[in-house]
């Protein structure tokens, strides 16, 4: 967490008022609430009543994706359409896959380029099939796994009167983002991916549009979401989305640099290494590689075991690791995506633990390879 | 690392040892249970989950290592091919042979550690010639059988921390350290399937295949539904409606898989003197080759030790027993013992 962010959570964490609380205390907290909802408003590009605070990013992307549908199936049976990419975060593919087991929905899964693009002309083939049946499009700003940035402004432009639903967890305060430029209609966000607290989110959903709520109570945001409102955390979130967006501009220089040198001394040690993901615009802090002929696992044990921290496919319940379903979207066979290690930086990265990373990885491929030679399933197989 | 009592204290001494120690969970089925009902499985959610938290007591790092496809091609194929084969095989060797001191301990090794300790219940006792394995200091909790498949090599890269320690005192050790593993009970059904159902399990992938059940006469007094649901010496579920003359109940005698045909008997006919085993595996100095020796035989995992005369080929084990054992199925494990040391094991092939 940033430790402005910090400040403002610990400093409001004594002031118990609430800010649905008509007395004075209630006021306070109000005031802070409404000038945490002003500052990121003003950093998503959203009029302060578009941000509707949550509990997380899972939460805001039930609450789009389940609302939107349901809003749409009630006003017309036949909009049971719901179209997302096939390589959205589980908080998306989830919500959705959802609808489909128990609401009725047909879930048409939009293609994903080898580059790790959303396939714009397929999309065009199912919008132009199906325009009047579509309840929703989730299409995410940025992919978590990989870094390649969507079209989204042209999905939008397909999309028409079709709601546009776009998780921007991964984007926010990274890379450029705004809501009303793109003209989506709804887009989470999520205050621990930009040095916020833990716990708090928002769904931005442009004024005038009511989807059916998730969660029933007190109707706190916007009648659309109910809960009490956890003051600390949205002043926090507040602070830390205006700082990010404040030096994003140079975290991105910075972070984007550390990726490139990443990539080089990778390629370096390690000539057959593939990187994943390839657009114009990426995310400055994600790199995906695949190391042939090595189990992903193996790797990951030996580079924690000399202080580096990587992912392999997205841990699921358990920690299980189950084969990205990304990196399938994208063509990889199995056994070509299960060698694929996933490289986080940010603004606390240095340049020389990248350095330590070219060091290190030819060493451990090499030593990860013999491992999968021994059990008979290396070789082969190519990215 | 399990999730189980017993990994856990194991890996807590390796690292009082001193030695550099990681967790591993193994991921052995593609689409894992959430969580078990009673003691059954061994793969669920819960139980890597609880091997995380005793790995995090016991401060340690912990990965979950996906050996399912491994597990799938070598124990659960080689469980079906098996029975289809008329043949009864016990999967928890095939798993002990083929993953945890294989395909496990091989990746550990490429990876640059030294050994695979496990919680089982055995003893390692180092001498001139490498290591000799003996059963645990407790005869209830003993799991040398199991272990009985694993060769030279795979021995010099196996530790087994628990064998000088019964299993009371590894609960309450396990207390003591503060890993709430402690009153699980202990796993013995087969992990992979969870409704404890193996006809069931094995019908479903191998189909109704409809046969004879016949006398030792040869003559068919009922009909099964599938010869491979059958193990040698099963009393219950052969549904015959013609009654002995003596009104004695019957036992599988045979599963013969090639005209799908199961025969019955009398108990008496089950009684085994002499049991063959194929490819032997020799987990200290292999014995002279086809002289006697005394020793004992044990066909079960908690079965009596039987005193015996064995002779050794290259290819085989012959085992004459002092007392006839009542009924013993094909594809069971054949360990052999000179006093509380495993000299080696084999599988059942032929029975006389």
């Amino acid at each position: 967490m940033m430790p402005e962010a910090i400040a403002a959570l610990t400093e409001q964490i004594s002031n118990f008022g609430n800010a649905s609380s008509l007395h004075a205390t209630g006021r306070a907290a109000r005031k802070k609430v409404e000038e945490a909802r002003e500052s990121i408003a003003r950093s998503v590009g959203c009029a302060p009543s578009e941000v509707i605070f949550t509990g997380s990013g899972t939460e805001s992307n039930n609450l789009a994706i389940k609302g939107f549908y349901w809003s749409a199936i009630a006003r017309n049976p036949n909009r049971n359409v719901v179209i997302v990419s096939a390589f959205e975060h589980h908080a998306t593919l989830e919500p959705v896959e959802w609808l489909e087991e128990h609401e009725g929905a047909i879930v048409r899964r939009i293609p994903i380029s080898p580059a790790g693009i959303v396939d714009l002309k397929a999309l065009t083939a199912i919008i132009e099939s199906e325009r009047d049946r579509i309840s929703v499009i989730c299409v995410m700003h940025s992919n978590n796994e990989i870094g390649t940035i969507q079209p989204i402004k042209e999905i939008v432009a397909l999309a028409g009167s079709i709601p546009v639903h776009c998780d921007a967890v991964q984007s926010f305060g990274k890379v450029a983002f705004d809501f009303e430029e793109l003209g989506l209609h709804s887009a989470t966000i999520s205050a621990h991916k930009i040095g916020g607290p833990f716990g708090i989110a928002a769904l931005i959903l442009k004024n005038g549009i009511d989807i059916t709520p998730v969660l029933h109570g007190g109707g706190q945001e916007r009648d659309i979401r109910s809960g009490t409102l956890n003051t600390p955390a949205i002043v926090a979130f507040g602070v830390a989305s205006r700082l990010s967006i404040e030096e994003r501009d140079r975290n991105y220089e910075v972070v984007s640099g550390l990726r490139r040198l990443l990539a080089t001394v990778v390629n370096e040690a390690v000539s057959d290494a593939q990187i994943n993901g390839n657009s114009a615009h990426m995310l400055p802090g994600i790199l995906s590689v695949t190391f042939p002929g090595t189990e992903g696992d193996s790797l990951l044990v030996m580079l924690d075991n000399v202080g580096i921290s990587t992912s392999t496919g997205s841990a699921c319940s358990a920690g299980v690791q189950r084969t990205s379903h990304v990196l399938l979207a994208l063509g990889l066979s199995e056994t070509v995506a299960r060698g694929t290690l996933r490289f986080s930086l940010g603004r606390t990265t240095t340049e020389s633990e990248v350095i330590r990373v070219g060091e290190v990885i030819a060493g451990i491929v090499m030593k990860a390879r013999a491992a999968l030679t021994i059990a008979g399933k290396g070789g082969g197989e190519k990215a | 690392m399990s999730g189980g009592v017993d990994s856990a204290v194991a890996a807590a001494r390796m690292v009082d040892a001193g030695h550099e120690v990681i967790g591993v969970h193994l991921a052995l089925s593609s689409n894992p249970q959430k969580y078990r009902s009673g003691a059954r499985g061994c793969c669920t959610i819960e139980d890597s989950h609880d091997a995380r938290r005793a790995a995090d007591v016991i401060g340690i790092p912990f990965y979950i290592w996906d050996m399912a496809e491994e597990f799938h091609d070598s124990v659960v194929e080689n469980f079906i091919e098996e029975y289809s084969q008329g043949r009864t095989p016990n999967p928890c060797l095939r798993c002990n042979e083929k993953i945890k001191f294989a395909a496990v301990l091989d990746r550990a090794k490429a990876l640059g550690y030294d050994a695979v300790a496990t919680g089982h219940y055995a003893q390692l006792r180092k001498n001139e010639n490498g290591q000799t394995m003996h059963r645990a200091v407790d005869p209830l909790k003993d799991q040398s059988y199991v272990l009985a498949v694993l060769n030279r090599n795979q021995i010099a890269g196996a530790l087994f921390p628990l064998g000088d320690t019964k299993k009371e005192d590894i609960r309450k050790e396990a207390q003591k350290r503060g890993l709430f593993v402690a009153n699980k009970p202990d796993s013995h059904d087969i992990c992979f399937i969870p409704s404890g159902n193996n006809a069931g399990w094995l019908r479903d992938r191998l189909g109704n295949q409809s046969g004879p059940i016949v006398n030792e006469l040869g003559e068919q007094i009922g009909e099964h539904q599938g010869a491979f649901t059958y193990t040698i010496g099963q009393r219950r579920g052969l549904h015959l409606s013609v009654p002995t003359e003596t009104g004695s109940p019957r036992y599988v005698l045979q599963v013969e898989a090639k005209t799908n045909t199961v025969v019955v008997g009398s108990r008496e006919s089950l009684a085994v003197t002499t049991i063959v085993g194929e490819k032997p595996i020799w987990c200290g100095e292999a014995p002279q080759k086809e002289i006697q020796h005394r020793g004992f035989a044990q066909v079960r995992a908690h079965g009596a030790a039987l005193a015996c005369t064995f002779t050794a080929t290259d290819t085989s084990i012959t085992a004459q027993l002092d007392e006839p054992l009542m009924g013993l199925a094909t594809g069971q494990g054949l360990a052999i013992y000179d006093g509380d040391r495993v000299v080696g094991s084999a599988t059942v092939s032929e029975t006389y």
